[in-house]
């Protein structure tokens, strides 16, 4: 039981960090605006969560312009795939257990 | 230890994942109505066929321009139907008709169906005309199967049949008006009413 909650990552132990994972898992890239439509969030909000994203390394920046506008879009890293994976089979033993 | 929480984050992200890659919004009734459309026309180019002076129809003749004409107006209504009634659906479940989701639906709908359309225009200059009913069903029943990826998987099925009635039309040449009516008509009314009971009236 107390490995099964080690594995439990705490990054994605808020609603918002999983959804912006989850979404970019079965999308290859999601710009910022898409996200915040998918999810509902403000803009403050998505930029703290996808920071801290980043900063463990689990998603990517990618900064370009189209149209002569900034566009800023994200995508997952392999690691951040791997930790979703291990996070995800948690849950579900988690779930499984008792 | 709530095990609630951790059920509803992967219900969560079911959602999620799901939400971002399929767009919900087709509306049933417009594939009923484009049906209804089909085989108004269908009929209409059977009255012409029925009633035309001479054995062949050439491609100069008034009664083949009719039947072109006939097919450009079930088109453009098919179209601006399904495009007005998505509008107002995906306003009702406050969904964005133009989001990532719905261009990557509609590009890869467009891509065999506007080969099948330029396809067709090339037959039509090459005096093919015979093959311009199978040609119609299997490109847009290819375009169906290759749209299913971003939206209700049921409209694969609805694309398969289109092929297969497609195929069927070119193995059986001269019956292609009643492939076509069956295909864009009849599968199009009962696909329409499936989609409708099955997603539309749960959220109306």
């Amino acid at each position: 039981m107390k490995e099964i909650l080690n594995s439990i990552n705490k990054v994605f132990d808020h609603r918002i960090r999983l959804a912006i994972m989850s979404a970019l898992m079965v999308n290859e890239y999601m710009d910022f605006s898409s996200l915040k439509e998918l999810l509902g969030v403000t803009d403050g909000n998505l930029a703290s969560h996808i920071k801290a994203l980043e900063n463990e390394g689990f998603l990517e920046v990618e900064k370009q312009f189209i149209e002569k506008k900034p566009n800023t879009r994200y995508r997952v890293t392999n690691e951040g795939k791997i930790s979703f994976h291990k996070h995800i089979d948690a849950l579900e033993k988690l779930l499984n257990s008792k | 230890m709530s095990k609630e929480k951790y059920l509803e984050d992967l219900g969560a992200i079911r959602k999620i994942m799901g939400e971002s890659t399929q767009f919900l919004s087709l509306s049933g009734i417009s594939g009923v109505l484009a049906g209804v459309y089909a085989l108004i026309g269908s009929f209409y180019v059977n009255h012409l066929i029925e009633n035309h002076n001479g054995i062949y129809i050439t491609i100069e003749s008034a009664t083949f321009r009719l039947i072109l004409i006939t097919a450009g107006i079930v088109l453009l209504m098919s179209v601006i139907t399904a495009f007005v009634l998505t509008y107002f659906k995906a306003q009702k479940s406050s969904q964005k008709l133009w989001n990532q989701v719905s261009k990557r639906l509609l590009i890869n709908f467009l891509i065999p169906l506007l080969t099948g359309g330029i396809f067709s225009v090339l037959l039509i200059k090459q005096h093919v005309y015979g093959l311009l009913g199978p040609v119609t069903l299997i490109f847009y029943g290819l375009a169906c199967v290759n749209a299913s990826k971003y939206t209700l998987r049921d409209i694969r099925y609805l694309g398969m049949i289109m092929i297969v009635l497609g195929l069927l039309s070119t193995a059986y040449p001269g019956n292609s008006l009643y492939f076509w009516a069956f295909g864009f008509g009849v599968c199009h009314i009962i696909y329409g009413f499936i989609m409708y009971f099955k997603y539309d009236r749960k959220t109306a």
